[in-house]
């Protein structure tokens, strides 16, 4: 699921500041002793869906580390004859067949799919990025081999091998991010390399590695900071893509385990009894929609505010 | 352009490899196998069974005998359907998978490009606001929500179409929607993107100029340039129609390949886990080629080598 595909593509050729305009516009900037970075702020501040967005995301991820401590009831207690029932004032969202409420499972569930989001993200960076970097400073044949890989591997059928890592490693959470995480770093890499290409031939770089400077420190203090934008952008946009994934493979049942749940899981098991019991699968698929969008938002509101070069695409 | 797509196609037979070599140890290596159940079997049956197999070789045997098997095109027997092969499976379940994709992808054409275009011939107004709301809401739908509510609403409320299963046109209509709404949305952003890049451009206003109408101005000139990124992106949205298909094939009860992958997933039947990933890998790299010549033709400014 790389849907996120031809942003890389766009990327790659336009790092480079196409409209003279825009560069006039940063050293505007400079002299006017605002950093780039103050700049993109006060872009997204303006940006009223990117700040509604991260606001619900903030809501969420706060209710979902306080979860232990707001849930209204310990999240497997069951009450068998109670079962099913419709939100009512004790159970806002309702209940599922064994008497559990929902709006407990729905926050504990929060809590496994933003730290499945946020991790198999951080393992998509650090792939992403070494490799990215390594392809675009080594440039020549390496490089190109190291792309034609990419090449290759954007086009296969990803999940069916996360599928096989699940089944062979055991379903537990660990191996979710790792697989997770293993197949979602080829857009960040051809991205970092794009950004290595034109930056590694910057004057500032070659300055630095006229007085001698090393080629691995040539990349951390010169290169990167410098592609820092275009990497954030693509990383928030990254976090959703995982998330959906998660609950993607929870809802084949390849995912998170019982008692455990996260979104998808709980997707799952409401799109199992949907018939009778219609919010358990209209709540925790309004939370994962809910969630989703914002990240979409927030990460469009960065994509503008921070690549001002780059059109927005909304 | 012959010679361009021969070496592509001879440059499949390296990449296929890897896949098949890297599934294959993957596989194997895993703790487990196919025939490990509660119970232990007598030691005899389970020594003929693994006989039947040739799970009872030394691995580098198994390997060779299945690299020569794929290469012949056959992809060996399914574990956990014994009588039948891996290669009666899927020429079972792969017309359906097919036609359930194709419909979604032309779902997510029509829809998307129409939406697409609307919006970037309208840029800021109310149309392009409305469409680009859905498509970042289209995006932000995950299939196995979208799929259970569709039934919901249109075959369990309204009873308009049916419920689940396969066989008429109208079991066909909710899965490609579900499977296609993403990529619609996407598709949408793409194209309105493309269109307000070419509309500005000089070839446009000559072909205004010259007093053409406006639908041959937009569909004729602007079009081909326009959808350019949606080409490209056609190769990735395949690869995730796919497995997309998985999910929507098991929410529907359609039977199609996907449905069965991930029942032999969770069976373990490595056989049938194995030939799908090769035949998808195979599926997809024809597809991208398909892609890039399209691409080619599209934009004579490509020059294919």
């Amino acid at each position: 699921m790389r849907h996120r595909a031809p942003n890389g593509e766009r990327r790659e050729g336009q790092a480079a500041p196409r409209d003279p305009q825009s560069a006039i516009g940063n050293r505007q900037s400079v002299m006017s002793g605002a950093s780039p970075w103050h700049d993109a702020l006060r872009r997204l501040r303006r940006n009223r869906l990117a700040m509604l967005g991260l606001l619900i995301l903030v809501g969420f991820v706060l209710s979902a580390v306080l979860a232990p401590w707001i849930a209204p009831f310990p999240f497997d207690r069951t009450n068998l004859q109670y079962g099913a029932k419709p939100p009512t004032r004790t159970h806002l969202l309702g209940t599922d067949e064994l008497g559990r409420d929902l709006f407990t499972r729905i926050l504990y569930g929060a809590r496994i799919s933003f730290a499945v989001g946020i991790l198999a993200t951080l393992v998509s960076l650090s792939i992403g990025v070494t490799y990215g970097s390594v392809a675009g400073s080594k440039g020549g044949r390496v490089d190109h081999l190291m792309m034609r890989v990419v090449d290759i591997l954007y086009g296969l059928p990803f999940m069916f091998f996360v599928i096989i890592l699940m089944v062979i490693f055991g379903r537990n959470i660990l191996n979710l991010f790792v697989a997770l995480g293993a197949v979602q770093w080829l857009t960040m890499a051809r991205i970092v390399r794009g950004q290595v290409l034109v930056l590694k031939t910057r004057e500032f770089v070659l300055s630095a590695q006229a007085v001698g400077a090393s080629p691995a420190r040539l990349l951390v203090r010169h290169v990167l900071p410098n592609a820092l934008g275009p990497i954030v952008v693509y990383t928030t946009l990254t976090v959703p893509a995982v998330m959906l994934e998660e609950a993607f493979l929870s809802f084949l049942g390849l995912g998170v385990q019982p008692p455990m749940a996260s979104w998808g899981s709980l997707a799952s098991e409401g799109a199992a009894a949907m018939e009778t019991y219609p919010w358990l699968i209209l709540f925790p698929g309004l939370a994962l929609t809910a969630t989703l969008l914002s990240l979409n938002f927030l990460g469009d509101g960065l994509r503008d505010a921070l690549d001002p070069q780059i059109t927005s695409r909304r | 352009m012959l010679g361009y797509i021969l070496r592509r196609v001879a440059g499949f037979a390296p990449v296929l490899f890897v896949i098949v070599s890297l599934s294959f140890f993957m596989m194997h290596l895993a703790p487990g196998g196919p025939f490990d159940q509660e119970r232990a079997l007598p030691d005899q049956v389970r020594a003929n069974i693994e006989a039947r197999y040739h799970l009872d070789e030394p691995l580098w045997r198994q390997y060779l005998r299945y690299l020569g098997d794929v290469a012949r095109g056959d992809l060996g027997p399914s574990f956990r359907y014994p009588d039948r092969s891996v290669n009666e499976l899927l020429s079972l379940g792969f017309p359906v998978s097919l036609t359930l994709g194709l419909c979604a992808l032309g779902v997510a054409l029509a829809l998307g490009g129409a939406a697409g275009i609307l919006a970037g011939l309208r840029r800021n107004a109310f149309v392009d606001y409305l469409t680009m709301s859905f498509a970042l809401f289209g995006v932000s739908v995950p299939n196995f929500v979208l799929g259970p509510i569709l039934m919901l609403v249109f075959a369990l409320g309204l009873g308009w179409l049916p419920v689940a299963g396969w066989g008429s046109w109208r079991h066909l209509i909710l899965p490609s929607v579900t499977l296609g709404t993403f990529y619609a949305a996407y598709v949408a952003r793409l194209t309105r993107a493309g269109m307000l890049e070419v509309i500005g451009q000089d070839f446009i206003r000559t072909a205004r100029a010259k007093g053409l109408r406006e639908a041959t101005v937009i569909l004729r000139h602007a079009l081909p340039g326009a959808i350019l990124p949606v080409v490209t992106y056609l190769g990735p949205a395949s690869a995730a129609v796919l497995t997309g298909s998985v999910v929507v094939e098991t929410i529907f009860s359609i039977p199609g390949i996907g449905r069965y992958f991930v029942g032999s997933a969770l069976n373990r039947d490595y056989t049938m886990v194995l030939g799908t990933a090769v035949f998808y890998s195979v599926l997809l790299l024809v597809f991208n080629l398909i892609v890039d010549v399209l691409y080619a033709y599209l934009d004579p400014r490509v020059q294919v080598r």
